[in-house]
């Protein structure tokens, strides 16, 4: 999964798409995974982390990525094919 | 060295819930860092807001009705310059632009006042009833859409429409019709408001997002700034707004300024579809009443526009700043009795 270049983020968890002028915002994990999506971290070395950091156990973080990573595409915050659609 | 100072006549001093653009662009002008601007208001009706906002508007004085023709306004005009010494005239409204297009050379000839006004053949050819030609002659996306002069043609549309569509006045007004009745009842009201012909377009799925942009006449854009509404009245009116990074937009704009050589301010209402596709549903051919945003984004319009139409050469600007608001607000101010019957008895306050 790809996040749009120009998306902006904040450290207080606030997230601007300037495409759209649509505001989100985030709680420190979210930011944390949308921090290291916009690096182009793999999804596995995502998960590796937050199991490593978070008392939590691997269903439950792939349950939780995946529906997070599904609310990022409907708010249209990620790239389709990696490429922008505009 | 001190500024030049300059007498501007704005129109649109309106500043209700369905602002006319005149305090926008009067504040983008008192913004100017080249001019000293003082502000000659010219209003329609005694209680227009900007009228008794003195900080902003130095003398107000009332104005014919577009319908009262030219004559009355340039007679009109004749007696307010002699009093004034105008400079350049604005004005903000769709309705007055054609008496103001035609009178502008002799307004510059006879009073050696000055306007920055489209053409009568840009101001004719983007007119809602002729964009589907405009959107051709441009190569433009418009939503299909037909001028309607009867009620009875009402029924037929849906041959020809799939509802929902846009039921539109000639000048102002637009309603969304998920049927025949709705669209019938629509008609009726902004036929008796706004006259006919209406106009029925059909309705495109997306966000809405609207560019204030400058001409300078020759094809090039002066500035352009997209803005996606983030609050919108019963009126469809943008109570708040924010700029957008969206160089499509851009490009479209500068396409259109570019291959019709627009000169002076319009807004672009353009639907942007799921597909990112972009479809032009209106062209203003004044400001905005969010002109304003431009200004605080880093381009002031207003101001560049007048500096163009004192003979300046103005550069285009280069940039503006994406993520800008702007958040509208209401505010009474309490005015004395006397004020209002100064502008209502003698027509200048």
């Amino acid at each position: 999964m790809i996040i749009k270049k120009n998306i902006a983020l904040s450290d207080t968890g606030f997230v601007f798409n300037p495409s759209t002028g649509d505001s989100f915002s985030v709680n420190p994990i979210g930011l944390e995974i949308l921090k290291m999506l916009k690096e182009n971290k793999p999804e596995e070395e995502i998960k590796k982390h937050l199991l490593g950091k978070y008392a939590t156990d691997r269903d439950t973080v792939e349950k939780d990525y995946y529906d997070f990573t599904k609310m990022l595409e409907q708010v249209k915050l990620t790239d389709t094919d990696g490429k922008e659609k505009d | 060295m001190g500024k030049k100072k300059i007498n501007v006549a704005v129109t649109g001093l309106n500043n209700i819930d369905s602002p006319g653009p005149g305090i926008p662009v009067i504040r983008g002008l008192l913004d100017s860092k080249d001019y000293e601007v003082r502000i000659i208001g010219l209003a329609y009706d005694a209680l227009e807001p900007g009228i008794y906002m003195r900080n902003l508007v130095a003398k107000t004085y009332h104005i014919p009705l577009p319908t009262a023709g030219q004559s009355s306004l340039l007679e009109r005009l004749r007696y307010i310059h002699n009093q004034e010494k105008i400079d350049l005239i604005i004005p903000n409204f769709d309705a007055e632009l054609f008496n103001f297009i035609k009178l502008a050379p002799v307004l510059e000839k006879e009073l050696n006042i000055q306007t920055f006004l489209p053409t009568l053949d840009q101001f004719e050819e983007r007119h809602k009833a002729n964009l589907t030609e405009f959107g051709k002659k441009y190569e433009i996306k418009v939503p299909k859409s037909k001028m309607v002069f009867s009620l009875s043609e009402i029924p037929s549309l849906s041959q020809q429409f799939s509802y929902p569509l846009v039921v539109k006045g000639k000048f102002y007004d637009a309603n969304v019709a998920y049927t025949p009745d709705q669209a019938a009842q629509y008609f009726n009201k902004i036929s008796a408001k706004w006259g006919l012909p209406i106009i029925i377009q059909q309705f495109t799925y997306g966000t809405e997002v609207n560019v204030t942009a400058l001409g300078d006449g020759k094809g090039n854009t002066i500035g352009a700034v997209p803005m996606r509404k983030q609050v919108i009245t019963d009126k469809g009116k943008a109570w708040a707004g924010i700029t957008l990074e969206d160089d499509k937009l851009l490009q479209i704009t500068q396409k259109l300024i570019r291959h019709s050589k627009w000169k002076g301010p319009c807004e672009l209402e353009m639907i942007k579809t799921n597909n990112n596709e972009y479809y032009l549903i209106e062209i203003n051919p004044r400001f905005p009443a969010w002109v304003y945003l431009a200004v605080g984004a880093g381009q002031n319009h207003p101001d560049a526009m007048m500096r163009m139409a004192m003979g300046e050469e103005v550069k285009s600007f280069a940039e503006y700043e994406v993520g800008k608001m702007f958040i509208r607000y209401s505010y009474d101010m309490i005015c004395d009795l006397k004020e209002f019957e100064t502008i209502s008895t003698f027509g200048e306050y």
